[in-house]
């Protein structure tokens, strides 16, 4: 084991940006302080180390902070070099960096959409949802994970797919996760949930739900501006 | 044209676009040679759409037939492969590369739509905002290059390096944004280490070519507005 004190994580135990921060830091066997936060009374360290925007998760290394997950999570394979979560070569890295960059970029907000949409706007939003879907359907063609036999950078940023969609189907009531439109993926989230890294890391499914039933009927009911 | 090992590299872009600029900085930096493409604006090519059919977007680098998308992901790619040619663009210390990849990530995500977002602002009131959120961006920029240059020019010391990239193609849409509110964004007064280096990086031979001029944007600012209100007219 390695880290130890001087390795500390500030996070929340609903938010999948945290948890993938967490996988890394597992699969690389690095122990950590963690600290949990009310996100509606955030801690004055948590200010401190992220004025920025006082945001989870950030890791502290040394005392010093590193915001952003997925900065984080190159952070902390440029540190801690065994187990290695980004590929050596060169192109490899890249497509790795874009598939998280799509992420977040596409599928984080497609699926928000759904999440808080209702009526055509909702059968709009399902539609490029599954445009993502199928992109990233087409990516796993031929491959267990998206970094290969082993999961990697990508898979641990798309992660979220993995319980956290499956979440918002129940909480939205909608369904995306057909596994005869995207039998790779599909495939894929039942790979990745054995992983025991991820397997022994995922917060409690009914607790989850009721706190994205909340956010979600919080949501809906603030005034519209 | 050939570089490290004779393989090709293209890059498919646009000359207004400070996406494109990025990877063009960063090849200039490491002396590597490339083909240009440039894309007819509003047409996106046969190739452009082959190489990125997921985004369909520039800049696109093409490098011994393999696509790289997305302009920071492309200037990470150019730093790697060509990794013993020129300057480092990403510092050597994890920390410091954390801390340009952080505020890299933070000017995409927040600090250029803020930027964009007061030419397209419907009310006055809107615009103030983003006006607001442009001045704290700077600020918060000014007092992070404090951190990362250590009393060097640029925020990669003493060379040209990743956070300078990410923030210093947005320099000329600047300019083109002060000409046009009369708004003086880069003051000397509240971030004069900024405008220091910024006067530096456009100076600097692997920028110089490839910033386009701030009349040659205006232009090109107002053909853009005159199609997006006529489009929106329809």
């Amino acid at each position: 084991m390695v880290g130890g004190r001087e390795v500390k994580l500030f996070g929340m135990w609903a938010s999948p940006a945290v948890r993938r921060v967490e996988w890394a830091l597992k699969l690389k066997g690095i122990e950590y302080e963690y600290i949990e936060e009310d996100i509606s009374n955030k801690s004055t360290d948590l200010v401190k180390y992220n004025p920025i925007n006082k945001q989870v998760p950030v890791l502290l290394h040394h005392g010093k902070p590193i915001i952003e997950s997925l900065v984080i999570i190159e952070y902390i394979d440029e540190v801690w070099k065994h187990n290695p979560i980004l590929p050596k070569d060169p192109y490899e890295r890249a497509m790795a960096r874009f598939w998280a960059t799509y992420s977040e970029d596409k599928c984080r907000s497609a699926a928000r959409e759904v999440f808080f949409a209702e009526g055509e706007k909702r059968v709009k939003a399902i539609k490029c949802l599954e445009e993502t879907l199928r992109a990233l359907d087409e990516e796993l063609q031929g491959k267990k994970f998206f970094g290969g036999e082993n999961i990697g950078f990508s898979d641990l940023v798309l992660g979220w797919m993995a319980f956290w969609l499956g979440v918002s189907e129940e909480v939205a009531s909608f369904e995306v996760l057909d596994p005869n439109k995207f039998p790779w993926f599909t495939s894929w989230i039942d790979s990745f949930l054995k992983v025991p890294a991820i397997k022994e890391n995922l917060p409690p499914r009914d607790k989850t739900v009721e706190f994205f039933h909340s956010y979600r009927r919080l949501h809906l009911a603030a005034p519209k501006c | 044209m050939a570089a490290v090992g004779g393989e090709e590299v293209k890059l498919l872009g646009a000359w207004p676009s400070p996406f494109v600029m990025r990877p063009r900085i960063a090849l200039n930096l490491k002396g590597v040679g490339y083909e240009f493409l440039e894309e007819v604006f509003g047409v996106k090519s046969e190739l452009l759409l082959k190489s990125n059919p997921v985004y369909k977007k520039i800049p696109v680098l093409i490098h011994a037939g393999k696509p790289i998308c997305e302009s920071m992901i492309i200037v990470q790619y150019i730093d790697e492969v060509w990794a013993a040619k020129g300057s480092a663009i990403l510092p050597a210390d994890p920390y410091d590369r954390a801390l340009h990849r952080f505020w890299a990530v933070y000017i995409d995500d927040k600090w250029f739509p803020s930027l964009s977002g007061i030419s397209r602002a419907q009310t006055e009131e809107a615009k103030a905002e983003a006006v607001e959120q442009v001045f704290a961006g700077l600020k918060l920029l000014e007092e992070a290059f404090e951190k990362c240059s250590k009393g060097k020019g640029f925020f990669g010391g003493d060379t040209i390096g990743y956070l300078d990239i990410a923030l210093g193609c947005y320099l000329g849409w600047l300019k083109v944004t002060e000409k046009m509110t009369g708004i003086k964004f880069l003051d000397e007064e509240k971030t004069p280490l900024l405008v220091g280096w910024g006067e530096r990086f456009c100076a600097d031979d692997a920028v110089k070519g490839v910033m386009p001029e701030t009349n040659k944007l205006m232009e090109f600012f107002k053909v853009l507005q005159a199609k997006f209100k006529a489009a929106s007219a329809k």
